[in-house]
């Protein structure tokens, strides 16, 4: 038959001589490998001491953001909702009345927002679907959590901090990205 | 009034000699699984355990309360005072080798010369032989009372393990014996102290194949048929949970110690340190070296049974009992028979 390939090698099957069945040097070989890997660096990242760096397109909880005053950027459009292939995301609107142009950057905003991290994929499809930049998958995971109530977070579980009255808790949130 | 004449000097030093052997080496078995758990983790690029203490040098505390806490299960179908007496032999059974293993030459407390053995039997090896055969029946009772078809294969396959390996061994020592020409552990121990090498030079067959068969003998990998974890589901500790386990686990590292003194008492000299003048430092003091020497051989025995048992593969049953019948037997007998035959052109 000719070969698809020159990779092919003939395998030798030659009898084993005295020695190779004696087996010895071939085990004492084996313990020196093994004895080898003492030396050897270990790959172990120790958690809770040491963390994993993770990449910088890393996709983790959702953060909703808010603009260099402070105002929620989130107009509850729904996009987001309609982007999610999990359907992880539901929300209801509200619309904003006088007095709290402070809170809310647009005239409409995000009454209710709940993700459920359960159901989500972290595909980060919401943050390429929203037109105001109102959410973004930050660098932390979650939790464990001992319910499954527990893992559908709430808006006030997602939005970041305000940046004018919890400047560094804004920046920590924030992380490097975005 | 004394009915008896009794030194009472005497079996209060065996006591208290026993309690310290035992306890000893419960102790060291118990720091022996975690050497287990260490040498295997950074054999193969790992940590190992390093949570419970510095280092995780608690861990087998951690591990022992564990095993004691857990619930004690016994079978419907187990024959309970078999169930109950199989650990227990296999404990026992492990324990009493370390009467006849001279620890160290002998000290001077308050007046008395004391031997740092227990009993000084003239038949020290033949106790040995004995006492290590009754260990199998912990197992086999333990895997036949369990009523399981696991354990009960695991059972059997300890039992011919045994059988075929142990007739390999006691080939290997006659030809020792017939070097040392005498079964007392003291005796040969002290005729390597006396001489010019160690038993080890004169018998290195001899000495090869008594390891591999205590290897077996110790139901250690490669010889671990009897507990085959991926084929007989862990054999005769299957239905066994709490101390019961914990038991069958500690007699393995027990025997595994005193496997290991027996070898470094039998070839490697026993609390002989090579290069050493004893007459140089205090008598006392020179036998507590000693024992220091027989307990750093032990380790370094217990440390190579950890290593073979991370490199080295399990052997199918067919292969175990062709290395134990068709190589091991007719080795030893032709170890013995040069040694004869040496020993005669000597004369």
């Amino acid at each position: 038959m000719q070969a698809l390939t020159n990779k092919a090698q003939a395998v030798n099957r030659k009898p084993m001589t005295f020695l190779e069945r004696l087996y010895l040097i071939n085990i004492i070989k084996g313990m020196m490998i093994t004895f080898s890997h003492m030396f050897k660096k270990q790959p172990t990242i120790r958690y809770p001491e040491e963390k994993r760096e993770f990449s910088p397109v890393f996709r983790g909880l959702h953060v909703l953001n808010r603009d260099e005053e402070g105002r929620e950027r989130c107009t509850a459009c729904g996009l987001c909702a309609v982007a999610c292939p999990a359907e992880a995301i539901t929300m209801e609107a509200a619309e904003r009345v006088e007095g709290e142009e402070a809170l809310y950057r647009e005239e409409k905003y995000a009454a209710k927002y709940e993700i459920n991290m359960l159901r989500c994929i972290f595909c980060g499809l919401c943050e390429d679907a929203c037109p105001k930049d109102a959410i973004y998958l930050s660098e932390t995971f979650a939790p464990a959590n001992y319910t499954r109530k527990g893992f559908v977070y709430a808006k006030s579980d997602l939005l970041i901090p305000n940046p004018k009255t919890e400047a560094t808790a804004f920046a920590e949130a924030k992380g490097v990205e975005a | 009034m004394t009915i008896l004449a009794l030194d009472w000097g005497f079996i209060i030093e065996k006591l208290i000699m026993i309690a310290i052997v035992v306890f000893a080496s419960l102790g060291i078995a118990l720091y022996t699984t975690f050497g287990e758990r260490k040498v295997a983790a950074i054999l193969q690029d790992r940590p190992g355990p390093s949570r419970a203490g510095p280092f995780g040098l608690l861990q087998p505390l951690a591990d022992g309360l564990k095993l004691i806490m857990k619930e004690e299960i016994i079978p419907n179908a187990a024959s309970k005072w078999l169930f109950i007496l199989g650990p227990g032999l296999a404990m026992t059974a492990s324990l009493m080798t370390c009467a006849v293993i001279p620890w160290g030459s002998a000290i001077d407390v308050f007046g008395r010369h004391v031997e740092l053995q227990i009993a000084d039997v003239n038949i020290g090896i033949l106790y040995v032989f004995a006492v290590v055969s009754m260990g199998v029946y912990g197992i086999m009772i333990g895997g036949w009372a369990s009523n399981n078809k696991f354990s009960l294969m695991s059972a059997l396959r300890a039992a011919s393990q045994a059988i075929s390996y142990e007739l390999a061994m006691g080939l290997a020592l006659i030809a020792l014996l017939m070097t040392t020409g005498s079964l007392s552990l003291k005796t040969i121990v002290e005729q390597q102290v006396q001489g010019h090498w160690w038993n080890i030079v004169y018998q290195p067959l001899g000495f090869l194949i008594f390891f591999i068969t205590a290897m077996a003998e110790c139901n250690r990998t490669p010889f671990d048929l009897p507990e085959a974890e991926n084929e007989l589901n862990f054999g005769y500790h299957q239905e066994y949970s709490s101390m019961k386990l914990g038991f069958y686990l500690f007699a393995e590292y027990i025997n595994m110690i005193m496997s290991s003194a027996i070898m470094a008492s039998m070839y490697f000299g026993g609390y002989d340190l090579p290069f050493f003048n004893e007459a140089s430092v205090a008598p006392n003091i020179a036998a507590m070296i000693g024992v220091g020497t027989l307990l750093i051989k032990i380790v370094l025995f217990i440390f190579l049974f950890m290593w073979i048992r991370w490199t080295i593969p399990r052997f199918r049953y067919d292969q175990l009992m062709g290395l134990g019948w068709k190589t091991l037997i007719p080795l030893a007998l032709f170890n013995m028979l040069v040694t004869g035959a040496v020993i005669l052109a000597k004369l």
